[in-house]
């Protein structure tokens, strides 16, 4: 008898994918993984995204990286994500090394590890990907047999709180120097040297390398940093960001992989640009990335085409810092729409700002009366939206949003921060009082016979956690009480409004942010608490359900580390930073002046209107330095 | 015009729950360029529909789905198209052009044959052959079907319409009409007990051989494939 075949090649037994949740998650072979014969390889590549399959198997520098290092005949790169706490449990009871989809081979028999750091909340789950691939949490107890661990992402632009797990971070965009870095570890292996011999030169030859083994750390009396200098020859005491300055140049995945079960972003995801001109200063991703640079309209078209027809997505998307700067966004959205009727794929436009144009597109391609508007006014009143440089008036708002109402939109979300720096209660009062002018506006404008249902205001906030490389990195960040009573605030004052029915009020829990805002501008020090945290059982803590506060305020109190030193504390002007030997394009004087600046409540002009000398022309390229045909500031 | 398309489910896809099946011909479809028919309104779907969900961990030597085209090259074409956008896993096994007046394939699903085999290869049903017939002899084999609102007593004997064992295997023909399905567990542990086989569920490998409308009458079914019903394209 004729039966298929059934027998499992799999890490997991049966047994094992039959009693966890979605197993899905664990089995590889999805459409467009790339299979290579692994003893045709020289390199073994695993890149891991530390947390579940849904949320890394939507994260588009994976999926550029997977696809870039997979181009390379001499490398297989396989995909590798925190398993769910169902099955990390049996893997830790049962001792079954953690694995790669597409080989299913332990991660311990890779030549490198990629950790991709996109949160400081999934710290831990570093340590549970290590643990679980048995492969020792600290760098310095690693042996010839273990991976290289290499770091990358945001996070990497202050990565001395996970230092300690790390062999390397690889600090700015991926697509330039890992080629060089890929022939040094060949050349190192087939000499028969040491990994130590490898990170050394890695750290002396390739750029945007940076070992932290090879950098010493001294502080001051008082906690601060007083030195942070390289113990090797040869190894730069300042590290530069890699940077693509031709995003046409470089390889962008044709054939991304696609998942069998439902993910975060499930669709394709066009990246439009890279960088920001807006230079918000609580926003570190406008700077980190600077300057801003554009893809080719034609190159993106033959790119949206070729990715549907290659996946299958029923639905696009644009990425971007800010889609409406975008110089040809009208050309691109045409194009879209054109294909979107004949192929019925649907376009999702996040980051728009709102206005005629935004809207008529997405009148065109949405149910007005099921979608909502978003207006990310961050803060409340003019003066606080001056100081922290958002430039969004309330008659920017007022207008989209009448706009919107006449359009047939009568949901509205509303972005907020709290705690920002200078805020008052008036500043907090200002944000009920946006919502309640907005509500108010739709019964002005919209005639009750006109009207499709009664208004929706959503008033979001999220607590403000100052980040490396922004003006704002010398913020004195609030306290949990502090942030809960600004809560209390926004909600009474809420309530106060005359249309305080239509407004609902969300904010979050105040946790997670105080221990997000250590992470951020933490030290090499903080590293004993993770690590601590971890060992008592922490994982998943961007997962509210597994957060565990008081496991990981007992730890600081056990590691003597003060939480209000990297928090609430106010640093001064000349303070070093953890991150200062990072060079990221802008400078720190410009910070510094955005800084003084932002107290002084004045708004500084985007690129577009004037350049603001912030440094990032160096890498040749951004506005500036276009308008100035090609000469640096 | 419809079509129906008979596919396998085998290997590591076994894991990959009903929803996700959907969702993979979703794409697969789009991939093979396929002319499908979609709804209409703001968020048009693909005129779809599946003749009945495989359980997770099982395998299929025929799973049913039925499609509405606009236009296609022949039937070979079409199942070229979609093999090659099919990994491991999932084979295109048939593809044909149902009558206008066709029912869908879930509406259509009378009965269904199952195989079940040991995991282990080093065991088999291959000695069970007397205790099957006695275990068929039975007038009533009651099993006790738990819903989220009920717990229901019955009898499936009726429902086994064939079962034998061949090659060590248990294979047997059962009801699976949306009024009277028997779940392939209900017939191998009832079995099993009366049997005195010990084994878990895990170590046993169930997979669907056929799925099959009635093209008879009630009081006398003619069961036949599927893909039977239609022509070649």
């Amino acid at each position: 008898m004729q039966l298929p075949d059934f027998e499992n090649h799999l890490a997991l037994s049966d047994e094992i994918l039959m009693t966890v949740e979605k197993p899905a998650r664990y089995i590889g072979n999805e459409v467009n993984a790339v299979i290579k014969d692994k003893n045709t390889v020289d390199i073994r590549f695993a890149m891991c995204f530390p947390d579940v399959y849904e949320i890394g198997m939507s994260h588009l520098g994976i999926q550029i990286l997977y696809d870039m290092f997979n181009r390379y005949e001499d490398t297989w790169c396989e995909r590798v994500y925190s398993p769910w706490v169902d099955l990390d449990q049996i893997m830790r009871e049962k001792k079954i090394p953690l694995f790669a989809l597409e080989s299913q081979d332990p991660i311990k028999e890779f030549d490198f590890l990629g950790i991709t750091l996109q949160y400081e909340m999934c710290y831990t789950n570093i340590l549970q990907v290590l643990d679980l691939s048995g492969i020792p949490l600290l760098a310095t107890e690693r042996s010839e047999e273990d991976p290289i661990v290499i770091g990358g992402g945001p996070c990497t632009y202050n990565p001395e709180p996970i230092a300690p797990f790390f062999d390397m971070f690889y600090i700015g965009e991926g697509e330039t120097a890992y080629r060089k870095l890929l022939d040094i570890y060949k050349e190192n292996k087939k000499a028969g040297k040491s990994r130590r011999e490898f990170l050394l030169r890695a750290a002396q030859e390739v750029p945007g390398m940076y070992v932290p083994s090879f950098y010493e750390v001294t502080y001051k009396e008082d906690g601060t940093i007083s030195s942070f200098i390289p113990t090797k020859e040869g190894v730069p005491a300042k590290i530069t960001k890699e940077i693509v300055m031709d995003l046409d140049s470089v390889p962008y995945p044709m054939k991304p992989v696609v998942s069998y079960t439902k993910v975060t972003q499930d669709r394709v995801v066009l990246e439009i640009q890279r960088g920001c001109i807006r230079g918000c200063r609580f926003c570190q991703a406008g700077q980190l990335y600077r300057p801003v640079r554009e893809k080719n309209v034609e190159t993106l078209k033959s790119y949206a085409a070729q990715m549907l027809s290659n996946t299958g997505q029923e639905e696009i998307s644009l990425s971007s810092l800010s889609s409406s700067d975008y110089s040809q966004l009208e050309e691109l959205i045409d194009y879209l729409m054109d294909i979107s009727k004949e192929k019925k794929v649907n376009i999702s436009l996040p980051s728009l700002r709102i206005d005629a144009f935004s809207l008529d597109v997405m009148g065109k391609v949405q149910d007005v009366k099921k979608s909502s508007l978003t207006f990310a006014p961050e803060a409340g009143s003019q003066r606080l939206r001056n100081v922290i440089n958002k430039g969004l008036t309330e008659e920017v708002i007022l207008n989209g949003a009448g706009l919107a109402f006449e359009g047939g939109w009568s949901r509205v979300k509303l972005y907020f921060m709290l705690g920002l720096p200078t805020e008052t209660e008036e500043d907090i009062w200002g944000i009920a009082e946006l919502s309640n002018k907005i509500a108010a506006l739709y019964y002005e404008r919209i005639p009750k016979e006109k009207r499709n249902g009664a208004v929706q205001i959503v008033a979001s906030t999220s607590f403000f956690i100052p980040k490396p490389f922004t003006p704002f990195q010398w913020a004195r960040m609030c306290t949990k009480d502090e942030f809960l009573e600004k809560a209390k605030l926004t909600k009474h004052a809420v309530h106060s409004q005359l249309n305080q029915k239509r407004i609902k009020y969300n904010w979050h829990e105040a946790d997670v942010s105080v221990l997000e805002g250590v992470f951020a501008r933490g030290d090499r020090r903080v590293a004993d608490v993770i690590l601590k945290a971890y060992e008592k059982g922490c994982i998943y803590d961007a997962w509210g359900e597994y957060f565990k506060n008081d496991v990981w305020m007992e730890c600081f109190e056990e590691c003597n580390v003060d939480i209000g030193f990297y928090t609430t504390r106010e640093r001064d002007l000349d303070e070093v930073f953890p991150w200062d030997f990072l060079d990221c394009g802008v400078n720190k004087e410009f910070l510094k002046r955005e800084w003084l600046r932002a107290q002084k409540e004045e708004v500084t002009p985007n690129c577009k209107m004037q350049c603001q000398g912030c440094g990032a022309a160096r890498f040749g390229g951004g506005i500036c330095f276009e308008e100035k045909g090609g000469a640096a500031e | 015009m419809k079509i129906r398309v008979k596919f396998s489910k085998y290997g590591v896809l076994r894991f990959i729950g009903h929803l996700d099946v959907m969702r993979f011909f979703q794409k697969a479809i789009r991939r093979a360029g396929i002319d499908i028919a979609y709804s209409g309104g703001y968020s048009p779907h693909q005129i779809m529909t599946f003749a009945s969900p495989l359980g997770v961990g099982m395998c299929s030597m025929a799973e049913y789905m039925d499609i509405e085209v606009h236009s296609h090259q022949g039937g070979a074409d079409m199942m070229e198209r979609l093999q090659n956008t099919c990994p491991k896993g999932i084979d295109i096994l048939n593809v044909r052009l149902l009558p206008d007046k066709a029912g869908n394939a879930m509406a259509s699903v009378a009965a269904a044959k199952y195989a079940i085999a040991f995991k282990d290869k080093s065991r088999s049903f291959a000695d069970c052959a007397g205790q099957l017939e006695k275990y068929l002899s039975q007038d009533e084999i009651m099993i006790t079907k738990e819903t989220k609102k009920s717990t229901q007593n019955i009898n499936i004997r009726p429902g086994i319409y064939a079962c034998s064992i061949e090659d060590g295997v248990l294979v047997f023909t059962v009801d699976a009409s949306s009024a009277g399905n028997i779940r392939p567990s209900f017939v191998y542990e009832t079995f099993m007990k009366f049997a005195a086989i010990e084994a878990k569920e895990i170590e046993l490998q169930t997979i669907r051989l056929e799925t099959y409308t009635n093209i008879g009458t009630a009081e006398k079914p003619e069961f036949v494939p599927l893909d039977a019903v239609g022509e070649e394209f």
